[in-house]
């Protein structure tokens, strides 16, 4: 942990959160992430939201171009980017005209005062001067000249005026660093290391930061200034970790589990790419990436690598997912291992690139051709990608099949403090490869039969190279145990119910109650997926207000906990937030007969805990279901 | 940790050992219609395997849908009846995993050059280690009578009662215009020739693609005959000899000349045979091969057969795996523990 020696005095708050917005070009996630990364090292916990727009430079100024960086820093655990922001940093016109909504009433608002001239105001849609009038008055408003202190303190260094113009970010960040009492090395050391080799880039962006600091010094803010200390969280080492990231380091890890090579085969596409980069970096562990001419060459080549003995993984976002499914069913009917991860995003087609939505969760359980079940297990924050990605590929490889992993867009790009687990504690998963005879021929010669299943249901797999054991599978169904071509009747019918049955019956963990539930509330809220931190925190404040409700996170969606049914009938009323129009509760309701109800939101962004808890209160207050007198 | 590229099945089994036929004929019942041109590539191949010192165990069939996909079933390999069109991508997934294996890539015009066309090209485009062996019939054979990419303008076809209107994909042309380093033709009438072919292509480093010239009795009987039948072959089929005048007919009267606008079909007694084409499969410029795959303009003209490019150049797969090694060289196997500590950490 950084100490902060120089600002004994300033005042403590427990949390805080702070919205940049700016134009694309203006280095805004760069901005959040820098001070992200500095408040978790300095112990605080953390949550991020980056929102940027799909364009990578739509106009400048423009209200299409707006990209914004949430995070919520806290001395204590938090389990989301925050419902309203407590600072907003409005880098032009247009940044504060598209994100002043998510401004909490009385709020400090920080703006860049030299771009409210008269082109950016015109480009913003604004008929005067924001600044100059009553509008703002409702706020807390510091006017920063940022792009002249910028060009004025790079001067010094020979840097030109329009280069200087682009360190301005960095004049914003020392100018919250020192508001927030944030340690300066960690961002110093970055500049350094990031720019390395370029001299001038490291003294202009450096020169920026302390003229942002010293800003907040001199220009009589002190009584702006405040610290939100660490946050208690458990001993261990810690690293601020993205869900794309933490995902392809449980990809990572799963391979040397298993002891298989890690193959990707994947196409670009938002926001799953970053996985494709990550994994790309990781030739040390032995993992081959491929990218495919399409988001069905991707799957393809992922399964045959899995055929060839290769931990098999394809990385795509929904559209992506609907293109692979013919594969999908391939690598169903073959019974052969493989992960398909879906980091999700608004649809349906193009939709919101770069958005989050989670409705892609009955395409993951039914959005296949013929009867072709598959296991699903879904991530609830950016570090849980790590271990779901090992579940996935435990899941995948014991059992032998295609296994969806759902993130979304939220998850992959937002931030948390992650406890490093202990890489010896993570469990080791057993694969096992057929290399003698199975059967007997008519002649008494020994034979492999490749759909000859064991006490465990699975069919043994023999990997090409292993000497005699020759055989060929296919998508024609097939003979359960010989493997031959079958267009019987009734043997159709046998393999449609095993390949149901043998994924129905895939051990999950049961469904357990979060912490803070008592077992017995008024309400069970149920949710799987990003929704997990926005029902924590909901849940939380009910509680704090003396609302009973319960909490259950479903990890696993395909095959659902075995418990979950009893659990789910045990309450009067059950409410699910979903980021679609009640995916999971329409499956809930059809596997349990519960009066399970919807609680919706589409907009391209997560749940706040406040429409959480402000539903959970309406459900709390209003009558219950048709169930009402059913007691645990 | 163990090192994963080097799966317990890459040993040296010591060597390899004498096969005949029957052990490369897998069980199954051949299940073509009786007189399909499949069934003498099949042949062809069934008898060529024992000749190319190469073990069952690490042969690998990999097939989409159509008639010809059934192929893997047949040979007693292991081998992977895929969804159709997207063989050649499975295959290169499974080269690049396992680069110790053989990988034949069996399919139609339909499924290589329609729906799997984008996998072709760009496989070839690659230059994986795979031997793409394409069966032109141009026709669809297994939904009973469709035109294929592949099929001749005006065609009558079920699904074209008054004629195609679209002209069709050259196979040779496609892969050379993808600079395919190994481009060859052969046709189902000639067992010698088709494993001249498949050796060729089964020694080339690199992707490897035939054409087929295959005759679907049922469905586009004898589209072919006019220059495959045993006496037109003569004058009707230009046999590409690596360093050799490109000659043809009974006398070897005719042959093939540059011209500015590309190669044409001159009589050599009027030329001279010093204005004869020699035939070099190795010229790096894809240009006069790509001339040459536009001679015949139809299936009843006189078509050069034989291998129209073999070059020399990096294979995909092997290059991938270098990359790998290269970098395993440099800073040693990956250990999980440092990975996760590579991000600033800070300690609690």
């Amino acid at each position: 942990m950084t100490d902060i020696a120089e600002a004994p005095s300033a005042p403590a708050l427990d949390e805080v959160i702070i919205r940049f917005a700016g134009d694309s070009g203006d280095g805004m996630q760069l901005t959040g992430d820098r001070f992200t990364n500095a408040s978790a090292m300095f112990g605080n916990d953390l949550a991020t939201l980056p929102e940027y727009p799909a364009e990578i430079r739509a106009p400048a100024g423009t209200m299409a171009g707006v990209s914004a960086f949430q995070v919520h820093i806290s001395d204590h655990d938090i389990t989301t980017p925050g419902d309203a922001a407590d600072v907003l940093v409005a880098m032009n016109p247009a940044a504060l005209k598209s994100d002043l909504h998510t401004l909490v009433p009385g709020g400090t608002l920080i703006v860049n005062r030299d771009t409210f001239e008269e082109r950016n105001l015109a480009k913003a849609g604004y008929d005067h001067n924001p600044l100059d009038d009553e509008d703002l008055a409702g706020y807390s408003l510091i006017q920063v000249p940022m792009t002249s202190l910028t060009k004025e303190a790079c001067a010094e260094f020979g840097v030109k005026p329009r280069d200087a113009d682009r360190s301005k970010n960095f004049f914003a960040l020392g100018l919250l660093s020192w508001m927030y009492s944030r340690p300066i090395e960690p961002t110093m050391d970055w500049i350094e290391s990031k720019f390395a080799g370029k001299d001038l880039i490291i003294a202009a962006n450096r020169a920026a930061f302390n003229a942002g600091h010293a800003y907040g010094e001199t220009a009589e803010l002190g009584s702006q200034r405040v610290i939100v200390k660490a946050a208690p969280l458990a001993p261990g080492t810690y690293t601020n970790i993205n869900g794309n990231t933490a995902l392809s380091w449980g990809l990572v890890a799963a391979s040397q589990l298993s002891g298989l090579p890690l193959y990707l085969g994947s196409y670009p596409i938002t926001p799953a790419t970053d996985i494709l980069h990550e994994l790309s970096k990781h030739k040390a562990f032995g993992v081959t990436t491929f990218q495919a001419e399409d988001e069905i060459a991707a799957i393809g080549a992922a399964i045959g690598a899995s055929y060839g003995g290769s931990l098999g993984v394809t990385t795509t976002s929904g559209p992506g997912v609907a293109l692979k499914g013919e594969a999908m069913g391939l690598a169903i009917s073959l019974e052969l291992p493989l992960i398909v991860v879906d980091i999700q995003r608004g649809g349906p087609s193009t939709g919101l690139p770069t958005k989050t939505e989670a409705a892609d969760l009955l395409m993951a359980m039914y959005g296949r051709h013929g009867e072709s079940p598959m296991p699903i297990v879904a991530a609830r924050t950016p570090s849980d990608c790590f271990d779901m990605a090992i579940e996935a590929a435990r899941i995948a490889l014991v059992h032998q099949t295609p296994v969806m992993f759902l993130s979304d867009g939220y998850l992959a790009n937002g931030s948390e403090p992650w406890r490093l687990p202990e890489v010896d504690g993570l469990p080791t998963i057993e694969v096992r490869y057929a290399t003698e005879f199975n059967m007997v021929d008519e002649d008494g010669n020994g034979t492999f039969w490749p759909f000859l299943r064991g006490e465990d249901g699975n069919r043994p797999i023999a990997l090409p190279g292993t000497p005699e054991l020759m055989h060929r599978l296919g998508g024609i169904e097939k003979e359960d145990g010989s493997g031959n071509v079958s267009y019987d009747p009734d043997n159709h019918e046998h393999m449609v119910h095993l390949r149901n049955d043998r994924i129905a019956a895939i051990p999950v963990p049961e469904a357990e109650l979060e912490e803070g539930s008592e077992g017995d509330a008024d309400l069970l809220v149920v949710g799987w997926g990003s929704t997990w931190g926005a029902i924590a925190g909901a849940a939380r404040r009910v509680r704090v207000a003396g609302g009973r409700v319960d909490h259950v996170h479903l990890t696993h969606l395909n095959p659902l906990p075995a418990n979950l049914g009893d659990l789910l009938r045990s309450y009067q009323r059950v409410l699910v937030p979903e980021l679609n129009l009640g995916q999971l509760v329409r499956i809930l309701r059809a596997e349990y007969l519960v009066d399970a109800q919807p609680l919706s939101k589409v907009k391209g962004q997560p749940f706040t805990a406040g429409e959480i808890q402000f539903a959970i209160t309406e459900a709390l207050d209003g009558p219950a279901g048709h169930k009402e007198g059913v007691t645990a | 940790m163990t090192d994963l590229l080097n799966p317990a099945t890459d040993v040296d089994d010591g060597p390899v050992p004498e096969t005949s036929r029957a052990d490369w004929t897998s069980d199954q019942e051949v299940r073509w219609c009786p007189g399909c041109g499949d069934y003498s590539i099949l042949t062809a191949l069934q008898l060529l395997m024992p000749e190319l010192g190469v073990r069952r165990e690490k042969t690998v069939f990999i097939s989409g849908i159509g008639c010809a996909a059934r192929f893997p079933y047949y040979m007693n390999t292991y081998g992977v009846h895929t969804i159709h069109g997207r063989a050649p991508a499975v295959a290169t997934g499974l080269a690049m995993a396992r680069p110790d294996l053989d990988v034949w890539v069996i399919g139609g015009d339909g499924d290589m050059l329609s729906i799997g066309g984008n996998h072709l090209i760009h496989a070839l485009r690659r230059n994986i280690n795979l031997n793409v062996l394409l069966f032109n019939n141009q026709i669809y054979g297994l939904t009973k009578g469709q035109f294929s990419p592949t099929s001749q303008k005006g065609k009558v076809t079920k699904s074209s009662p008054v004629g195609l209107v679209a002209r069709p994909f050259n196979p040779i042309s496609v892969a050379l215009g993808a600079e395919a380093t190994f481009v060859a033709r052969t046709h189902d009438m000639d067992r010698h020739h088709m494993q001249d072919t498949f050796r060729r292509a089964h020694e080339h480093e690199g992707a490897a693609f035939v054409e087929v010239l295959q005759n679907c009795n049922v469905f586009n009987d004898g589209v072919f005959a006019s220059i495959t039948k045993k006496d037109v072959r003569e004058d009707m089929l230009i046999d590409l000899q690596h360093g050799k005048p490109i000659l043809f007919g009974s006398e070897k009267q005719y042959g093939v000349a540059r011209r500015p606008e590309g190669v044409v079909i001159v009589d050599v007694a009027e030329v001279g045979i010093e204005y004869v084409l020699v035939h070099d499969e190795t010229i790096r410029n894809p240009s006069t091969a790509f001339s040459l795959s536009r001679l015949a303009k139809t299936p009843a003209t006189p078509t050069p057969i034989g291998v129209f490019r073999a070059i020399d150049r990096g294979e995909f797969a092997s290059s991938v795996s270098a990359q790998i090694r290269e970098v395993q060289a440099q800073v040693g196997q990956g250990d999980l523990g440092d990975l996760l500590r590579s991000q600033p950490t800070w300690e609690v």
